[in-house]
This record gives C-alpha cells, sequence and structure tokens, in this order.
C-alpha cells in the first residue's frame, strides 16, 4: 500500500510540479503542500482528472503552529489541511497549504466540493482563518456574539469569560472567568531513540 | 385584504424532534420550506482543545462522549491513529474482539435511530421495541468494562481486559420480580458472555422482522418516507455524505470492505445499497445493516470461542504492565508509573485514521510534535456533513418532513457539536 502512494506521490509531483511545494508519504499517506495561490487549480484538476478523482472532500482542518515543539516552528503560523478520498480510485490525500499570520486568508474550496461549506465555516470560528470566496462565512460552533477564535493556542482553555446568573438585574451575564488555569500532566517532548529513524525521514 | 409573505419559524432547540440541542431556523411559505439554517453549537464542548492538554490515554474516555450512542466505534478510530503514528501491532484476539464490539455498537446505534426516527414519524411501538434490544447489548458493554455506554474498553495496541467467562447475573428476589422471575431472567446469562451473545444473534434477526413487520410496508411509514429528502450520487458525494447516508444513494461504498481495517477482510458479510436515495431507501440499507451485522457477530464469537492468546500488546512502552508482574518486577513498576503521570509520547508526524462508524465515515486526525500531548487532534464526524445538507435535503418539502429527514440523517450532537 506504501508503494502505492510512493507512484501516486510521483504521478502528482509530474503533474503538478510547478504549483505544489513538496510531497512526503508516511504511514502510507500522501501528503501535498501547496501555495495558495495555487489552491483552487490544484483542486479542481484533483477532482476532474480521472487519474486522481477525488470526489469527496472528508475533512478541513484548521492548524495553529505557534507552540509547536515547543518553539521550534519556523514557518508560517496557520495552515489548513484537506483530506480527500476519491471513490472511483479508493485513495486519499491531504493538502496542506499555509496561510500569513496577521490575517490569514486562503481561497475557499466551496465551489470544488460544496461539503467544503460548513467545515470552512468551523475553521474560520475557531481559528479565525478568513476564506476567500465563501458566501455565508459565520461562525458555526460557538455562541452567539462570541469574541475570539478559541483554538488559536494563544487562547486559554478555560476560556476568557463565563456566564452566571445575575441576581439584580434578573439575567444571565458574562463576566472574566474565576477559573484558574492548572496542569495536572505537564507537556513534555522527548527524545526517544525508537523514533529516530521516523523523525530523520518524515519530520518538519 | 390579507398580505401574504414568508415567515420564519424556529425549529428547537427544545423540541422532541431535533435529537437533542438542534436549532432550525425555517423560512417557510406557507408549509413549503423555502430554506433551512441549522444553528448547532450548543452542545460544544471543545473536546479538540481539550485533547491538546491531556496525555493520550486520558483522552481516550472523551471519544465515547462524541457520538454517545456508538462509543466504542469513537474509541476505535483514535485507538487506530495511534496505533498507525507507534507502528503498534494489535494481536489478532483483540481484532476479532474489536470487530465484534464495533458491530454491537453498530446494532445498538441503529436501534436507536430506528426508534428515534419512527417515534418521529409517528410510530411508537418500535421505540419500545428497540429499547428492549438495546438493553441487551447494553449489559454486554456492561459485563466488559463495567460501564453501560461510556465503556473506555479499546486501547491503544488492543483492549483493555479480554471477555468475561462468566456473564453476570441478575440477583436476589423483590417486591417486584420474585424467584421464578429472576430465574427466568438470567435464563441466558448462565455460560460466559459469548454464550450471551450467541443467544442474542440467535434471537435477533426474528426481531428484526418484528420491527419490518410494523414499518416496512406499513402505509402511513411509506407516505411519510418514501421520495422524502432525495439525494443523487453525484450530490451526495459533493455534499461530503459517507455510510448509510452514501449507501443508500446507490453508491457501494463501505471502508470495511474496501479500506479494511482489523480482521473485516477475513469476514464474510454483504454491503446493502439503495436506488432511489430517498428516506425509505436508507431505511432499508439500515435495516438489512443490522443483519449483517448478525452476521459478522456470529462469525466473532465463533472464532473467539476456539482461539485464545493476548489482547492487548506487550510494549509496556505504550500499554501498561499486569497488576501481579508491577508488584514484584522493578521494570514493571518503572512502566507504570511513567505511564500514570506522563504517559507515552507519539513521534512527530501526524495521521489519519478512519473507521466506517454506524452513521459514516468517522476519522481521526493527529499531529504530533514529538509530545505527550497531541499537538492538535481534528475529528472527522460524519454526522457535521450530513446536517450541512440538510438545507439541500428539505427545500421545497413540508414542514413535517423535516422531522423525517432529521430522523433519516441519524443526527446525534455529540459528535456534530463536538
Amino acid at each position: 500500500m506504501s508503494n502505492y502512494y510512493q507512484q501516486l506521490a510521483e504521478r502528482v509531483q509530474q503533474r503538478f510540479s510547478t504549483q505544489i511545494s513538496a510531497t512526503h508519504v508516511e504511514f502510507s499517506e500522501l501528503t501535498v503542500e501547496l501555495p495558495r495561490e495555487h489552491l483552487l487549480s490544484v483542486c479542481s484538476a484533483l477532482r476532474d482528472e480521472a487519474d486522481f478523482a477525488f470526489e469527496q472532500l472528508i475533512d478541513v482542518c484548521g492548524v495553529d503552529y505557534l507552540d509547536y515543539g515547543n518553539g521550534r516552528w519556523s514557518g508560517p503560523r496557520f495552515a489548513v489541511v484537506y483530506h480527500l478520498l476519491s471513490i472511483k480510485n479508493n485513495h486519499r490525500i491531504r493538502l496542506r497549504t499555509f496561510a500569513n499570520n496577521d490575517l490569514p486568508v486562503v481561497d475557499s474550496v466551496i465551489n470544488v466540493w460544496n461539503s467544503a461549506d460548513w467545515f470552512e465555516r468551523e475553521a474560520f470560528d475557531l481559528f479565525g482563518i478568513i476564506f476567500d470566496g465563501h458566501p455565508d462565512l459565520r461562525r458555526i460552533l460557538t455562541d452567539y456574539g462570541f469574541i475570539g477564535h478559541p483554538f488559536r493556542k494563544d487562547f486559554p482553555l478555560s476560556g476568557n469569560v463565563e456566564m452566571v446568573y445575575d441576581e439584580e438585574q434578573k439575567r444571565v451575564v458574562y463576566r472574566p472567568v474565576t477559573v484558574e488555569p492548572r496542569t495536572l500532566v505537564p507537556r513534555v517532548i522527548r527524545d526517544d531513540h525508537r523514533y529516530q529513524h521516523l523523525n530523520a525521514e518524515g519530520g518538519e | 385584504m390579507s398580505e401574504i409573505r414568508n415567515y420564519t419559524l424556529n425549529f428547537g432547540p427544545q423540541h422532541p424532534a431535533a435529537h437533542g440541542v438542534l436549532r432550525l431556523v425555517l423560512e417557510m411559505d406557507g408549509e413549503i420550506i423555502e430554506r433551512a439554517d441549522p444553528h448547532i453549537g450548543l452542545l460544544h464542548r471543545a473536546t479538540e482543545k481539550l485533547a491538546e492538554s491531556k496525555h493520550y490515554i486520558q483522552n481516550l474516555p472523551y471519544m465515547d462522549r462524541l457520538d454517545y450512542v456508538s462509543m466504542m466505534c469513537n474509541e476505535h478510530a483514535y485507538c487506530m491513529a495511534i496505533e498507525k503514528m507507534l507502528g503498534l501491532e494489535v494481536p489478532l484476539r483483540a481484532q476479532y474482539i474489536r470487530v465484534m464490539f464495533d458491530e454491537i455498537t453498530r446494532i445498538l446505534n441503529h436501534l436507536m435511530w430506528l426508534g428515534a426516527h419512527a417515534l418521529d414519524v409517528g410510530a411508537m411501538t418500535v421505540f419500545l421495541y428497540a429499547f428492549r434490544e438495546r438493553e441487551d447489548l447494553m449489559d454486554c458493554y456492561e459485563a466488559v468494562s463495567g460501564a453501560r455506554m461510556h465503556a473506555a474498553y479499546y486501547r491503544p495496541g488492543g483492549v483493555y481486559r479480554d471477555l468475561p467467562a462468566k456473564m453476570p447475573r441478575f440477583k436476589g428476589a423483590s417486591k417486584w420480580h420474585d424467584e421464578s422471575e429472576i430465574a427466568a431472567l438470567n435464563d441466558n446469562r448462565q455460560g460466559s458472555l459469548l454464550d450471551f451473545i450467541e443467544d442474542f444473534t440467535n434471537r435477533f434477526p426474528g426481531y428484526i422482522d418484528e420491527y419490518e413487520t410494523l414499518l416496512t410496508d406499513n402505509r402511513i411509514w411509506k407516505q411519510r418516507l418514501v421520495n422524502i429528502g432525495i439525494m443523487t450520487p453525484e450530490r451526495a458525494m459533493q455534499m461530503g455524505l459517507t455510510g448509510p447516508m452514501l449507501r443508500g444513494s446507490g453508491i457501494a461504498w463501505d471502508l470495511r470492505k474496501k479500506q479494511p481495517y482489523e480482521v473485516y477482510d477475513k469476514l464474510d458479510f454483504d454491503i446493502p445499497i439503495g436506488t432511489n436515495g430517498d428516506s425509505y431507501d436508507r431505511y432499508l440499507v439500515r435495516i438489512e445493516e443490522m443483519r449483517q451485522s448478525n452476521r459478522i457477530i456470529k462469525q466473532c464469537v465463533a472464532w473467539l470461542r476456539s482461539n485464545s492468546g493476548a489482547v492487548i500488546a506487550t510494549d509496556h512502552k505504550v500499554t501498561p504492565p499486569a497488576r501481579t508482574e508491577m508488584k514484584k518486577g522493578m521494570e514493571s513498576l518503572i512502566h507504570h508509573f511513567k505511564l500514570a503521570t506522563e504517559g507515552f509520547s507519539l513521534p512527530e508526524g501526524e495521521a489519519y485514521a478512519a473507521v466506517e462508524h454506524p452513521k459514516g465515515e468517522f476519522g481521526i486526525y493527529l499531529i504530533s510534535d514529538g509530545a505527550n500531548k497531541p499537538y492538535r487532534m481534528k475529528i472527522r464526524a460524519p454526522g457535521f456533513a450530513h446536517l450541512a445538507s440538510l438545507d439541500e435535503m428539505v427545500r421545497g418539502h413540508m414542514l413535517a418532513d423535516v422531522v423525517a429527514v432529521i430522523g433519516t440523517q441519524d443526527i446525534v450532537f455529540g459528535e456534530i457539536d463536538r
């Protein structure tokens, strides 16, 4: 199976040599990185060409690389990851495109796959990534009138505000959060010798 | 002179047919739906964000609470993603146990769907029947894990423990049940868990016939479902539908067959598909899936009876050692201590693992930077894409059909809101 994805990676590399920046195969999964200028043209080609035939957009995932590897990350902060599935050819592909730090904007793929609608709204809501060309980019999961983008790494886990019932005003009001942030299990990165061969070939 | 204009109607979040906390804003022209705008997020718990602050084993029980009617399948996708990144080999017996419980979970989910769907459309009895069978299956959950719903039974590397040799029984007569009634309840619980499951698989096809007698040729049922919420195969793929929703539109796509995981390639079962892509076809597909799941469970029971072995990998950097070893071995004690305090680390990289969940493709996308906690975990919930297509499915239908379409989509908010 891994062999198959190696071949697919070569085919993708040949077809889009000028439009993509990197391909790699890991755990029998093909990841393609591409600059966002070429996202729409590559996506349309991946959907329409019989060799690829990715009819389904399975998932769109926003990623914030701010704390990656305790500050080892040097690339752009935000990324959008697309998972595609071809029912005809029974294979998958993962696309990753990066967005600017200050105002992350990526072209919307809603006209290539209509299922992108809610997935992109979710990435916008949680990460503040703007999808250019999306007709209805509203918040989807957070509360009406929510401030901030909660899945960004600089957004605290306990949030900024909490809701309480105010006895005097006889209604529910927001107030600054009173929960103390705490860490029960510290986050540690260990240089495990068992995975060094993996890091050597698959590391970013 | 009366003025005629469209009006908007709020459906839910407190509505028995909203399947939890769905708020639908419906734009209506008389009784015809012009536009449906689902407002979700009322059950949003930020599971993905919480996961970033907990180590991999602590995150596992959160998986149960995503789609809270198909608990073990969620755990399965999560464990598979971790195993993929660690290159961890799962013992064969654990694979069979997982497949058996995946299919038990599929039946549990489809029974819940069938009961709720029929109740929404106006048939009360099926709900009661479905819960009678769910009771037996939840007893199976309880027998292996101690919990009836949120089992946390699958672990990276296998399952928590082997199947019990003795099925728990009802105890003690009370005001409500005398000795003979208790004995009758315990009739099929005399042997092991496998005996109990086998007894269930022998009874279950008869129960499905009962549901079908009530519904399949029922005139009211057909009037409410046939030609309601039609999805063409092209649109179904465009909208990212998976699972029974996709198969109802006539596309023979099932991850268990096409990208087999665990031991599905060694088992004999069929994939039902629909022809029209309407709600009635999806009903028939799910009913047939229950029969096929029953077949798979039978094969797993037969295999598990004749083969024994380990149920969890022995790499104690990832799986905890046996308690008896821990009491006397220094190495085991250290392993246990490290796992309990720090957990294990995944190698740097990313992986996506998907299972054929009762509702569709349920996937876990993990990004690890080498730490003992996920850097980012994305849950691909099938219901999210299904609910996104609700607007398209209900346009031009009547208000009452919205309820039928919500039913046919098998909406559960635990997974949609995450």
